[in-house]
């Protein structure tokens, strides 16, 4: 992963004590709630429900065992023990309080991290492929552009209070496991005709009340003009994104409100007069690649498919096929964490967990986790060799459910638990899902099926890209839930079509079960869930789950 | 009145004016809406002039941009501090239309914004508070590295991997 030189630290260090100042200033009245809200946000805190939640960057979902290390050490200190992974691939603290918020910040920069605007109206996180620079069909590895457009990001003068949240996501492989078309800007490496490198351009996708999928602005953007161009989108933004209505704010909104054609107009005219004026250099770019510590792989590590174990061990085999996927080095394996088991809220770990998988990470991957925007964790770069030991230790830690991808693996909110926005709980939704799919066999059977809730519009949990989406509504105080079915985030990004009114909150797991009855009795041999809905629309599912109404 | 300009604490003897009489000499400032019907008396006179401008006023930089040359100021008002066009607009001023002179801020801006307004053109502030003038100056040495590029200059990217 990237290493800090000491000017990135000092960034930090700074940033750390900039905020002490803020918060010192808003203690002693000399900055209004009003005015401290922008700051406190672009440092991550928010003001929940019960709480402040604190949510801490991890740049395209890189950490390293000390920070895990700190991280626990912050959930013990300053919170309740426990933390959860967001879909942007970041940590949240639940309950902090806004006094502790400025050591937690200086805790943070003393092991290279921060909370630089990881909420508020301005640039967020850099999110990426989990599997980048491991996965074989890579392009090339986009983790040094990830890090260049975090610095780019980092503090930008212009940009820091923009109409609404903004939000880029960079890809480096052909499928795409980032969501890129879901994102205010989403980054995808590709190659044209004569075999340079560069990024297709994709604008205006997001998810909220508005869940639009992206549109490709440029085909073709060589690397030299990354930053001219994405500083050409964000003016072109900054200057005419709706300020009026907060609904209406995104970059997403004006691109429609524009057109596509004039929207790319405008952005090509403001990047003509700026493009030459700070080119990203190849010699730049190398020295981002350098900063990256590459993995010290073993050519000769041994070639282990652990067929007597998985034959002998269903638990172990249902492991090795669902939570651990191909790596581009012989001998090597990349390993999902599942951070979804039974009776844990979805992407919930705890500080001793946090503590386990630090340790096992230097034991078995280089040293480095890595978040998913499914709210899971990777360990990238494991000897195959080290499999079975590993899943051991895994199963131990309650990591090792062997559900990635499954129905199970749901992505989830806090929802009215702990967030002030939420309009109805998400978490113990989806343990009544949960308990009604909890034979295996069945789920493997199901194959791959993404079920996404979020208890608000505001859409956290990508219910409108969830092959199965819910979402928690409110009605006259009471929760309940609209479900939409064929929604998808990935190469094919579409939005799912609503299958009829909202449901009773203890309705949802049934309209789940006939929603899954319904596809198994219409796939066609190894149809996926997706494809099956694709093929026979929303209408079959809709007359099953309305039927007994 | 004292404000800040490049850095320092200075008197200041410019006066904004809406519809009052223009007064035979000194510096004054008048709202962009005024230039465009009383330019050529207001460039008639003997004294330094200066133009106002809002953030609705972005159409209208095109048309200020061929009288940048004689003027001596201008004066962005920000109606909100959470409104940032006017950090898009001095960048604007500078960069695309080579305005030299003076770039003043004036209206609701926080001392912690002062960092990035420098970054992006402004060298002069009329605040008010609640830090004292001199206490405000920290707001500029916030921040010792810069990763991008802004009017101050290549950003610390640019330079990496690279002699500059």
């Amino acid at each position: 992963m990237y290493s800090y030189d000491e000017q990135d630290q000092t960034v930090v260090d700074e940033r750390a004590a900039q905020y002490r100042d803020q918060t010192r200033r808003y203690f002693a009245g000399k900055l209004t709630e009003e005015q401290f809200l922008p700051l406190r946000l672009q440092n991550g805190l928010y003001i929940q429900r019960h709480a402040p939640m604190l949510r801490i960057a991890v740049p395209y979902g890189h950490l390293s065992a000390k920070q895990l290390r700190m991280i626990a050490h912050i959930a013990r200190t300053y919170d309740k023990g426990y933390v959860h992974f967001t879909t942007r691939q970041n940590i949240q603290l639940n309950w902090p309080t806004v006094e502790d918020s400025p050591a937690i910040l200086e805790d943070l920069a003393s092991v290279q991290m921060h909370c630089i605007q990881t909420s508020g109206n301005c640039i967020r996180n850099t999110t990426s492929d989990p599997l980048a620079g491991v996965c074989k069909d890579e392009i090339e590895d986009p983790r040094p552009y990830c890090e260049i457009i975090r610095q780019w990001s980092t503090l930008h003068p212009e940009f820091a209070f923009l109409p609404r949240k903004f939000k880029i996501a960079v890809t480096g492989a052909p499928v795409d496991r980032a969501a890129v078309r879901v994102h205010d800007i989403g980054l995808r490496l590709v190659k044209n005709d004569r075999n340079d490198i560069g990024f297709e351009v994709i604008v205006g996708g997001g998810l909220g009340r508005t869940p639009i999928i992206g549109q490709v602005i440029r085909d073709f953007l060589p690397k030299r003009y990354l930053l001219s161009y994405l500083d050409a989108i964000l003016r072109v933004y900054n200057l005419k994104g709706r300020r009026d209505n907060k609904f209406k704010a995104r970059i997403k909104i004006l691109l429609k409100e524009m057109g596509l054609d004039s929207f790319r107009d405008a952005v090509e005219a403001e990047w003509q007069q700026i493009r030459d004026d700070f080119p990203l250099e190849e010699e730049t770019i190398q020295w981002y690649r350098s900063r990256f510590i590459q993995p010290d792989y073993d050519p000769d590590a041994p070639i282990e498919h652990w067929a007597e174990h998985r034959q002998q061990d269903p638990a172990f085999a249902a492991w090795y096929a669902h939570n651990t996927v191909e790596h581009k080095m012989p001998g090597y394996r990349v390993v999902f964490l599942s951070l979804k088991p039974p009776g844990v809220a979805p992407g919930d770990m705890t500080s001793d967990q946090l503590d386990s998988v630090a340790e096992l990470s230097e034991h078995y991957s280089f040293g480095v986790t890595r978040t998913t925007h499914t709210q899971n964790l990777v360990f990238a770069d494991v000897r195959q060799l080290d499999l079975y030991d590993l899943w051991l230790a895994l199963s131990e830690l309650n990591l090792a459910t062997a559900n990635v991808g499954k129905l199970t693996d749901m992505i989830c909110c806090p929802g009215l638990d702990y967030c002030a926005l939420a309009n109805a709980s998400s978490i113990s939704v989806a343990d009544d899902i949960y308990a009604r799919f909890d034979n295996f066999d069945y789920l493997y059977d199901l194959g791959d099926i993404r079920v996404n809730l979020s208890g608000c519009m505001n859409g956290c949990g990508h219910h409108s890209v969830g092959h199965i989406g819910i979402l928690g509504v409110d009605k006259k105080g009471e929760e309940w839930y609209q479900v939409t079915i064929g929604g998808s985030s990935g190469d094919d990004a579409t939005l799912g079509d609503r299958l009829g009114p909202a449901v009773a909150k203890d309705k949802v797991a049934d309209t789940i079960e006939a929603i899954i009855e319904t596809y198994v009795d219409q796939r066609k041999e190894d149809e996926s869930f997706l494809a099956t809905v694709r093929r026979i629309g929303v209408q079959p599912f809709k007359e099953r789950v309305y039927a007994n109404h | 009145m004292r404000i800040i300009k490049d850095r320092e604490i200075i008197e200041d003897a410019w006066v904004h004016l809406c519809d009052e009489a223009l007064p035979a000499d000194g510096k004054v400032t008048v709202p962009l809406n005024r230039w465009l019907v009383e330019r050529d008396e207001l460039l008639c006179r003997d004294g330094e002039i200066g133009v106002r401008l809002n953030c609705e006023a972005l159409d209208e930089l095109d048309g200020l941009s061929a009288d940048l040359g004689k003027i001596q100021l201008v004066v962005l008002e920000i109606p909100k501090f959470t409104d940032g066009r006017v950090f898009s607009m001095a960048r604007l001023l500078r960069d695309r239309y080579g305005f030299r002179e003076e770039i003043r801020v004036l209206g609701d801006f926080l001392y912690d914004q002062m960092f990035y307004l420098e970054r992006v053109g402004v060298n002069a502030f009329e605040y008010h508070g609640p830090e004292s003038l001199e206490d405000a100056l920290h707001a500029f040495i916030t921040f010792s590295v810069n990763y991008q590029q802004a009017i101050d200059g290549p950003g610390l990217i640019q330079r990496r991997g690279r002699e500059i």
